[in-house]
């Protein structure tokens, strides 16, 4: 596990999580403290731990929607923990999140919530609405909801699509924004296990295809195995397992739920 | 076989505490004194009756002489009414985001506009048109004055609460892709709120209707004026003309209003 002093460099680890800590407030304890790893460019990782063991919390203070109480995260080289607004902004812009409910805007177009992607490069109007977008970004948008297989429902409601459709437009965005990592909390949980096995497909297929950094949470261990070069696993407030998926099968994978 | 003792249910009714009884004995004492003081009067009712039936009589049938007349002002109250709530719930908008708990820049900034937009809210639209003719003079203006601060009371605190509803999941979403805060709420919060931002506004037009014909009362333009010079000129047959013309307005608007809040709640965006 790398230190904090370590020389960081955008050719290092694509995230680099340092002696991290969370408590909420009000808590009696906190929910992980002294969580340390790293993940290089290009590694598929998965987090697995049982329901409070702090996994999307984890993936949040990552990069900073939650905020960490103490410790660092480091992002493609740069430090994003301390960072103002600003630059807090451009660094999550490299970031694609994929949420477990999905979280497009119910009310747009398939389009438009893939376009809002683009706010990674640059905000204003013409992100807002695939009404007001370039030619260019309108192209770019059919050409993410085609590398999921959606590009027939551009002009659909996001409302009216089913949960695993909704899920692979949540991935289009996050491919809109021409990320270098993506980070995914759950995003098959609420998925019959088809269209689970579909959008993992698709991330596997993306991350490979884009060389992309994919850290996802999980609770499907098979998936965790399948899918991850290494797993993460949190228990009893600590970083408890981190292993290459090589070594590891369903029963020891389980114990992390003992 | 021994049969079960099956659990009692519990009582239908609970007797009601002590202390509530005595603030229900004390909220009917008050009902009664209360009557006293609306001014309720059977006999004055029995009295005030002929008079009714006079004046009922002499509103048919409806005067035709001053048609067009009213008619212009029936239109002109409407356009005070629309221009009114129109600008009334564009000026709305920044308002609320600037109230609402999700999007205000700090909780001293919410609390300032919440107070301001409840002191509009509290202070009844009669007094604004009041004030508004003192200060700019009788007529239309006035009146679209009083709609315009009257929407903002109505319109301000209904909207921030709309934001404030929204799911959280979206705005998050466009926080981690890097988008600012005007991105957020452009992207994420208006389309989400928008069946209630429309609801809302459209009940805002409605009530700005009503409200524009009772302002011409106190000089503020419109079909008000008309009504109030109609019956001080005991013209009862062209005062039931103009209630007549008020009513097929606020109808007109109400069905228009509930139409286009259909078509707009159930678009594509």
């Amino acid at each position: 596990m790398a230190g904090s002093n370590a020389n960081l460099n955008p050719a290092g680890p694509a995230l680099r999580v340092d002696k991290l800590a969370k408590r909420f407030d009000g808590a009696a304890a906190p929910v992980w403290s002294d969580v340390s790893f790293d993940v290089p460019a290009g590694q598929s990782v998965a987090i697995i731990g049982g329901n409070g063991t702090g996994k999307s919390t984890l993936l949040r203070c990552c990069l900073r929607l939650i905020e960490p109480n103490a410790g660092q995260v480091h992002l493609h080289g740069e430090t994003l923990t301390g960072k103002p607004a600003g630059h807090l902004r451009k660094m999550r812009s490299n970031v694609g999140f994929v949420f477990q409910k999905h979280n497009l805007v119910p009310r747009l177009s398939v389009l438009s919530n893939v376009l809002h992607g683009g706010m990674a490069r640059s905000r204003g109007p013409r992100h807002w609405h695939h009404a007001l977008a370039s030619r260019e970004d309108r192209e770019y948008a059919m050409h993410c909801l085609e590398q999921v297989s959606l590009a027939h429902l551009a002009e659909r409601r996001a409302d009216h699509l089913s949960g695993g459709q909704s899920q692979r437009v949540a991935v289009a965005r996050a491919l809109m924004q021409k990320p270098r990592t993506i980070f995914a909390d759950e995003p098959v949980a609420s998925l019959d296990p088809q269209a689970g096995e579909e959008v993992m497909e698709t991330f596997a297929k993306l991350a490979l295809d884009h060389g992309l950094t994919l850290v996802f949470v999980s609770h499907h261990l098979d998936h965790a195995l399948h899918y991850a070069d290494r797993v993460l696993g949190l228990r009893d407030g600590r970083l408890d397992l981190d292993a290459p998926t090589a070594s590891e099968n369903l029963e020891s994978l389980r114990s992390m739920y003992d | 076989m021994t049969e079960s003792i099956r659990p009692a249910p519990p009582s239908r009714f609970e007797p009601p505490s002590p202390v509530s009884a005595v603030l229900f004995a004390a909220f009917l004492a008050f009902f009664t004194w209360s009557l006293a003081g609306a001014g309720i009067s059977i006999s004055e009712l029995i009295e005030g009756l002929p008079n009714m039936a006079q004046i009922g009589s002499e509103m048919v049938p409806p005067a035709t002489d001053r048609f067009s007349p009213m008619l212009d002002s029936v239109l002109v109250t409407f356009q005070m009414a629309l221009v009114g709530s129109v600008i009334g719930i564009l000026l709305s908008l920044p308002l609320a985001v600037l109230a609402s708990r999700n999007h205000t820049p700090h909780p001293l900034i919410r609390s300032a506009v919440r107070g301001f937009v409840s002191f509009v809210r509290t202070v009844p639209d009669l007094a604004w048109a009041l004030f508004f003719v003192a200060s700019v003079g009788l007529g239309p203006f006035a009146g679209t004055l009083t709609l315009i601060v009257d929407t903002i009371g109505f319109c301000a605190r209904f909207f921030a609460e709309a934001m404030e509803e929204v799911d959280s999941g979206p705005p998050e979403a466009m926080a981690a892709i890097g988008a600012g805060p005007i991105d957020i709420i452009a992207c994420a919060t208006l389309p989400m709120a928008m069946p209630s931002l429309v609801n809302t506004s459209l009940f805002a037009l409605e009530k700005a209707v009503r409200s524009s014909v009772v302002l011409g009362l106190v000089g503020a333009g419109g079909i008000g004026a008309e009504l109030a010079t109609s019956m001080e000129m005991f013209r009862y047959d062209q005062s039931a003309t103009i209630v007549l013309m008020i009513f097929v307005l606020v109808m007109a608007v109400e069905s228009l209003s509930s139409h286009a809040r259909a078509k707009l709640i159930g678009g594509r965006g």
